[in-house]
């Protein structure tokens, strides 16, 4: 394990040696536990302050990769440009986990049931890459290629995240496998505007927006054929937390409620 | 004042508030080695190869052949191997096992088998071979429903359950002169102690289990440690060195025993104005690949498996039987939640046939004194249904709140339950417990075999023998169970360590004192050194029992409770959620009531986590969920607003009246809430009622 305390650092150590970065550790330390956790080098970036910040650039909400769900939680940036983005962190996990975990160890760990992801995929959240050689930068909904699998190269870290305004009212809900410290049997983002921006976690290899249901409900407004569309759009998988059925189920009634209280 | 009845501090609270108490994981020897269980990846099967793929220097390897006396846990039948010799019958089960001092090396190494495979068998139904059958017979049931008004049948299916205490099963197993020490995570030294003499035949006869502070048991600390321990000395005695087992999560709930899943099926006949006439009860327990205790936890199952209630043509079959999965267990309540759970939602589906009010057909039906269980066993005045359904009754305002939560998504359910306190039948008297006083130099000293698993016992004993000895509860001490130090007083299992070794430390006390002539403890002490006092427990002399027959008073004395539960039932999600839960128990009398509230509301939480949340997922006959993530049991935040409500209704054989407790709250909450999930319409007969059971379920007309 190494350690950077700027991101300078980070990077001139990632681009000389091949090592996984450590945020709050909150994934890595499982995995470790579980012996499932193949790399053996580390980068620990938790120290690198740049990386922590909650502001405003131009119009774009800047989240530091290192945000903490707390300090979403705390921010009234954030509370006032993206609420769903604060009821999802609200319910990640318990408080320690909420103080540990950051935004850019959610978007990297890249498991398909990562609480943020919705929120970030339906508000067109962009992902900032930085390596030695520069800076790019990648919609949410495009970061990923696979199960687990990313854009990301070993020699790049998570800046930052960069949410563009919101326009329209912002809907959350979150189904775990209990009340609390549970993993998503299905996880929904939705923003009600002229033309509706909704994702799903949990119910396909990655996070995903749900673009046939939202022309179809941009277009004619009617729920009843949203729900229909979503129910061809989506095919969620049975796996030992829920079954395929329950899941394509719940996401049309999440659907149906999101359109219900967002009216 | 008097200690019991008031919640005195804990005598290891301190110890375990400030962390200074030592679990097994904490205790280290001088060139201790660690450990490793190597475990078949089939359910069944041979084997056909071993392959050792590793740099062997400083292993200590251990398989079938190392095993001095007889390679067979010692339970109720020496049927399950220590170590696989070459049969593989279930899924994790025990081959080889390595000991080194590095952890990391000991984890790395890589053990490559071969298997022939066989075609397992999952299903319980299909299975043909029975541990054991019990019949349980009176009056004429098949007479009795030829004249019943009606007849109501149906089937209950309750699946497997995990223990989750805290700490894992672990032990350190420590060669000493001429023999060897266990150090451990245990419920019942004595029955380890039984295992390894066994294990060890007569070439190791100086054999002792010393208790260490232990994380929870719930049962599944009371026949798995023998496996344990087993292992660990296994490794010690090849060694020559003290070696420490202790299971992460994973492979304890891989490998460990769980609640035995049942089929439970009834068929009753009723008056038409609800007056039980026949009751026809078949029950099928999976056991697993191994007999272990399933005999006794399947007799328990079926002497509760009419319910609390009167009926005179009763006829109960029960089978547990062999299936290709890891053998289930000893678990709180020992076989009663599963029939308790079906009869009393049967109980509820009866009511709803007949039109009759829920708890009115249980006030037409529920025992009273005077009244023949299932078995034949004439209840005295400790029985106390009645007061438990009208407490719970009146105080959650059940018939307007049942009314007023119609067609909402607000519901509320009741269960009516009893638990028999201390072993069944003749076993109390078979068990001949022993318990022991010693005078110290400031006070006296409980020298039992009976464990604190977190359920209380040395703060409970402990005010037992400061009031019938009349000194300072500070002057009394509770020794470590160490099996060449304790008096064996049983296994601390099946609700007995208050009622059964409560009752013998008090007749200790009364003895001592009588001994000490005036003096105190210390007075005693200085002018006449040491004395020690041990009596063996008495059952009343009135039980009658046939272990034939399975007739006759099948336990001393019975807890009675009453649980109802208000929830809600998600619409989008169909996550029922519980919002209020109003446990009335009674259990003669409670010797600490913050202790007692406590295992109120942890049973109710862990019978709430067995209704609605707790789902093991079997595949290829291993769990497949096994970590805390995705066995999901109640957190804070899933366990609704509780109402525990103690009654007594005192047992003349109990210390101060006590009866039984430890078991009693897990049998009530599951058909509470099923039967408040029915009163909203849907047809559940079967647990965990997860979302996605509710969202698939039929809903009533
Ligand atoms: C008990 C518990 C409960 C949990 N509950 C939830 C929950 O409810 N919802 C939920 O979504 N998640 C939950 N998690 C998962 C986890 O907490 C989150 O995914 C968290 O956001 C991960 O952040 P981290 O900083 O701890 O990541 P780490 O564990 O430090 O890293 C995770 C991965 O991301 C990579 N990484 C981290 N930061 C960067 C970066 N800046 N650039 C490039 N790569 C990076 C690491 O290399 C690693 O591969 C839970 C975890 C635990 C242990």
């Amino acid at each position: 394990m190494r350690s950077a305390t700027s991101l300078d650092d980070a990077l001139r150590i990632l681009r000389d040696e091949r090592r996984t970065p450590v945020a709050g550790a909150t994934d890595l330390y499982v995995a470790l536990n579980f012996g499932t956790l193949e790399q053996k080098r580390f980068l620990d970036i938790w120290a690198v302050e740049e990386l922590r910040g909650i502001s405003e650039r131009g119009d774009m909400l800047v989240l530091g990769a290192l945000a903490t769900y707390t300090s979403l939680i705390r921010s009234p940036l954030v509370a006032r440009r993206l609420p769903m983005l604060v009821e999802a962190a609200r319910q990640v996990g318990g408080v320690q986990i909420q103080n540990r975990g950051t935004v850019g160890g959610n978007i990297a760990n890249g498991s398909p049931a990562g609480d943020s992801l919705p929120v970030l995929a339906a508000a067109d959240a962009v992902v900032v890459l930085r390596s030695v050689d520069g800076e790019r930068r990648v919609l949410l909904t495009q970061y990923y290629t696979g199960y687990r699998a990313t854009v990301m190269r070993p020699d790049e870290l998570i800046v930052a995240i960069e949410v563009p305004p919101v326009e329209g009212k912002q809907w959350f809900r979150k189904v775990g496998t209990r009340a609390a410290q549970a993993i998503s049997k299905i996880v929904m983002a939705g923003v009600r505007s002229s033309h509706p921006r909704i994702a799903f976690g949990s119910v396909a290899p990655t996070v995903v927006r749900v673009s046939r249901t939202e022309r179809v409900l941009a277009s004619t407004g009617d729920i009843d054929e949203g729900a229909g569309v979503l129910a061809e759009e989506i095919a969620p998988i049975d796996d030992i937390r829920s079954t395929a059925e329950y899941r394509l189920r719940v996401a049309t009634n999440l659907l149906r409620r999101f359109w219900a209280e967002t009216s | 004042m008097a200690a019991v009845g008031s919640s005195v501090a804990r005598k290891d609270g301190i110890g375990k508030a400030t962390g200074g108490a030592k679990y097994a994981d904490d205790i280290t020897f001088p060139g201790m080695l660690f450990g490793r269980t190597i475990r078949s990846t089939i359910p069944r099967g041979r084997i056909r190869s071993i392959e050792l793929d590793f740099d062997r220097t400083g292993f200590t390897i251990v398989d079938y052949r190392d095993v001095p006396g007889k390679n067979a846990v010692d339970l109720m039948s020496q049927d399950q191997p220590f170590l696989v010799e070459r049969e593989v019958r279930h899924m994790a089960e025990p081959i080889l096992l390595l000991a080194h001092e590095d952890r990391e090396k000991l984890a790395a190494a890589r053990v490559k088998i071969e298997y022939e495979e066989d075609t397992p068998l999952f299903d319980p139904e299909k299975s043909e071979q029975v541990f054991k059958s019990i019949d349980i017979v009176k009056g004429d049931v098949v007479a009795a429903l030829a004249r019943a008004d009606v007849i109501v049948e149906g089937t209950y299916r309750t699946g497997h359950q995990e223990h989750i205490y805290i700490e894992p099963n672990g032990v350190i197993a420590v060669p000493e002169d001429g023999g060897v020490a266990i150090h451990g995570s245990v419920q019942c030294p004595f029955y380890v102690l039984k295992a390894l003499r066994c294990l060890l035949g007569s070439a190791h006869p100086n054999v002792r289990v010393i208790q260490t502070e232990t994380g929870g048991g719930f049962g599944g600390k009371e026949e798995y440690p023998s496996m344990i321990a087993g292992h660990a000395v296994l490794l010690a005695l090849k060694s020559g060195r003290p070696v420490k087992i202790i299971y992460d999560r994973v492979e304890d709930m891989i490998a460990t025993t769980k609640r035995h899943p049942a089929i439970v099926r009834h068929r009753t006949g009723l008056t038409r104005d609800g007056r039980l006439v026949a009751m026809d009860i078949d029950v099928l327990f999976d056991g697993g690949a191994y007999v272990t205790l399933s005999p006794t936890v399947l007799s328990r199952g079926c002497i509760h498996a009419a319910g609390p209630y009167r009926c005179d043509d009763t006829r109960i079959q029960g089978r547990a039987v062999f299936t290709n999965t890891p053998p289930n267990g000893a678990f709180r309540g020992f076989g009663a939640p599963q029939t308790e759970f079906a009869v009393e939602v049967h109980m509820e589906r009866i009511a709803e046939q007949l039109g009759i009010d829920p708890v009115e057909l249980r006030r037409i039906n529920a025992l009273r004194p005077g009244d023949r269980t299932a078995t034949g066993q004439i209840l005295r005045d400790d029985c106390s249904a009645h007061m438990v359904l009208e407490a719970a009754v009146k105080r959650t305002d059940f018939a307007r709140k049942r009314e007023q939560y119609k067609g909402t998504n607000r519901t509320i359910g009741l269960s009516l339950f009893f638990h028999g306190a201390g072993f069944t039948g003749a076993g109390e008297r078979n068990l001949k417990s022993k318990a022991r006083l010693e005078l110290t130099p400031n006070g006296v000293r409980i020298a039992t075999g009976s464990t604190e698993i977190g359920q209380g016992t040395r703060t409970m004993h402990a005010q037992i023998v400061t009031d019938a000895l009349g000194i300072p509860y500070e002057d009394v001490e509770v020794a470590q169970p160490d099996t060449s130090k304790v008096a064996d007083s049983g296994p601390t299992v099946a609700s007995r360590t208050c009622m059964v070794v409560g009752k013998i430390l008090e007749e200790c006390a009364h003895e001592l004192k009588e001994k000490l002539g005036g003096l105190s403890p210390a007075e005693y002490y200085v002018r006449n050194g040491p004395l020690t006092v041990e009596r063996m427990y008495e059952p009343p002399d009135w039980i009658q029992w046939d272990d034939n027959t399975y007739l006759g008073d099948a336990y001393a004395t019975y807890g009675w409770g009453c649980d109802v539960v208000e929830l809600e039932l998600d619409p989008d999600t169909y996550e029922a959620r519980p919002v209020k839960v109003t446990a009335v128990q009674e259990f003669g009398r409670p010797i600490h009531p913050a202790l007692a509230r406590g295992q109120i509301e942890g049973g109710t939480a862990q019978g709430l986590g067995y209704a609605l949340l707790e789902r093991v997922v079997m595949r290829n006959g291993a769990m497949a969920n096994s970590t805390l993530t995705n066995y999901t049991i109640p957190t804070t935040l899933d366990m609704p607003e509780m109402d525990v409500v103690m009654l007594e209704n005192p047992y003349p054989g109990g210390p101060f009246g006590a009866k039984g407790l430890g078991e009693l709250p897990m049998d009530g909450p599951a058909p509470a809430v099923v039967n408040a999930l029915r009163h909203m319409g849907l047809d559940v007969r079967e647990i965990p009622a997860t979302p996605e059971l509710i969202a698939g379920c039929r809903t009533i007309a």
